[in-house]
């Protein structure tokens, strides 16, 4: 079995397409929607956690590909600036899967991406912005 | 024991004993207060985070020919300064924004940038768009003014606070059905978390909690440079409750803060914003305590567990100016990431960045160590405990339309 967090962006051509879909029905895939954003006629976007059988997965992102989906793995999506980040903690008890959390002795705001689900709750309420969102 | 000139000769001869806030802490248990107090001369505390009530001061430099800003209206990219002073002389606050920033018309508001951030750049070094208006008159006949500025070109850049340092602050939680934007940050609704906003056990009046050797002239470390205390900042209440160790439980004394801008570093004064709240400005202070006798040295190595404060419901008790407390916590709890709120368990989140004022905390220790940094005998002391000295609320009184008429 493999479990991966996902991001997909579809060309605006694809988004009237029920390519998801295609993902269980012929390739047996479970999908977890974390996020979504398809408006009509323009590029979408969506984050979501797929798991399968190994070979069905592997099956299943050729297939988008050769859709024309553009894939990304989720951990590169949202990235800490080191430079701005002031490690005061007020991103930690918002994170949903403690992505974000203190280190005892240091008292310094540790980011652990391969957690992050990419929520985006961290992002706006950051007071130095350093938490970005990279596409 | 000994005194602030004797110190002053160690450090000038490089000799002085100078510990962080958090060395003293594991000294004075190891050691003893009375074994300590001999050793160690000084005790430096520091603390960063969002403070208001910042901005700085500017004399920009005449124009050819003339302008006189004061009385028209003046903006530093794009953020309005107040312009309330002399021809050239302006003042920007920490918490100006743009005019045409949509503020909270789409909630929760951004806040992407404002005086915070206008000060954070000019202490960069970065070029600033100066534009400004008037009436012209005589003696000052321009009428507009655009201009790039920069900080080294100007003739005086100062920073000056009229309240930083809260000596402590509420935890903030919120009790209300839907989620809230505060400047404790977003809180979650039905208790989902609890901020709070202190470096404790490092913080400087937290240290000094009767104000013995922090007063009016006290040289500090401000934004990276060198500051002083100048006054008492607004707000100072140094009458509230306090445990028998002397610490205050709710926020209570402040300082007002003077320092030049220009030797300052962005690192240490950090434009922020804060969602469906506005801008601010994070100030890095450190202030050194000198150890005059072991009750100094006693306070200021108060521990987290020591320092209590109140947690306050900001959906509905703080708004209202109601001074309810849904109980009281310690900053060792507060620091462990999950306290106790009518039963139930909420994480919680610092607005203040403790590694941010233990650096302070180091970097003033080893001004001292080289000599760099001297320390000052206060001029006049902050209104005390015992003062009488207050924060009251504003008494409104309504204006009734005859009244209006008559001031017409």
């Amino acid at each position: 079995m493999i479990n991966k967090r996902i991001v997909l962006h579809f060309p605006s051509r694809l988004v009237d397409q029920p390519i998801v879909y295609k993902l269980v029905k012929d390739f047996d895939l479970r999908f977890n929607i974390l996020k979504a954003s398809v408006t009509p006629q323009q590029e979408g976007l969506m984050v979501m956690e797929l798991s399968g059988k190994a070979e069905n997965y592997d099956k299943g992102i050729e297939y988008l590909k050769s859709c024309g989906v553009k894939i990304q793995s989720l951990s590169h999506d949202v990235r800490r600036n080191e430079d701005k980040c002031t490690h005061c903690g007020v991103c930690v008890p918002v994170c949903p899967v403690a992505a974000l959390e203190i280190e005892p002795k240091t008292r310094k705001v540790l980011f652990h991406p391969k957690k992050c689900i990419a929520c985006e709750l961290c992002i706006k309420i950051c007071p130095t912005r350093a938490m970005e969102f990279h596409f | 024991m000994r005194t602030i000139k004797q110190i002053n000769e160690k450090i000038k001869k490089g000799k002085v004993v100078v510990v962080t806030a958090e060395e003293v802490i594991d000294l004075v248990a190891k050691k003893g207060v009375k074994k300590v107090a001999q050793q160690v001369d000084v005790v430096t505390t520091g603390t960063f985070g969002p403070m208001c009530s910042s901005g700085a001061y500017f004399n920009i430099g005449h124009s050819k020919p003339r302008i006189k800003i004061g009385g028209g209206s003046c903006r530093l990219n794009d953020v309005p300064a107040y312009c309330g002073l002399a021809a050239v002389d302006i003042y920007l606050g920490a918490t100006a924004l743009p005019d045409d920033d949509p503020r909270n018309k789409v909630y929760p508001g951004e806040f992407k940038y404002g005086g915070g951030h206008v000060i954070q750049e000019l202490v960069a070094g970065k070029d600033v768009r100066l534009e400004a208006s008037s009436y012209g008159t005589d003696c000052y006949p321009r009428r507009k003014l655009e201009t790039w500025i920069n900080i080294k070109d100007m003739n005086e850049a100062v920073l000056f606070n009229v309240r930083n340092c809260y000596q402590n602050y509420n935890v903030a939680v919120n009790l209300s059905d839907r989620t809230i934007y505060t400047y404790m940050g977003m809180l979650k609704p039905r208790l989902g978390n609890a901020n709070y906003c202190s470096a404790a056990q490092l913080s400087p009046l937290l240290k000094d909690p009767f104000y013995k050797t922090i007063g009016i002239g006290t040289r500090i470390f401000l934004g990276g440079g060198i500051g002083y205390v100048v006054w008492h900042g607004t707000q100072h209440n140094p009458s509230v409750k306090r445990k028998e160790n002397g610490i205050p439980q709710a926020p209570a004394g402040t300082l007002a803060v003077i320092g030049d801008l220009k030797e300052m570093k962005p690192d240490w004064l950090v434009g922020v914003s804060i969602l469906g709240y506005g801008v601010s400005l994070c100030v890095g202070i450190g202030v050194a305590i000198p150890i005059l006798d072991e009750d100094i040295l006693r306070y200021a190595a108060a521990r987290d567990e020591d320092i209590y404060t109140q947690i306050v419901d900001y959906s509905q008790d703080y708004p209202q100016m109601s001074t309810t407390s849904l109980g009281e916590v310690n900053y060792a709890q507060l620091k462990k990431g999950k306290i106790i709120v009518q039963g139930k368990e909420v994480p919680t989140g610092n607005l203040s960045s403790y590694p941010k004022a233990l650096k302070i905390c180091q970097e003033l220790k080893s001004w001292i160590k080289k000599g760099e940094f001297l320390l000052t005998e206060k001029l006049a002391s902050l209104p005390t405990a015992e003062s009488g000295y207050t924060f009251k609320p504003l008494k409104e009184r309504p204006i009734s339309p005859v009244e209006i008429q008559e001031v017409l």
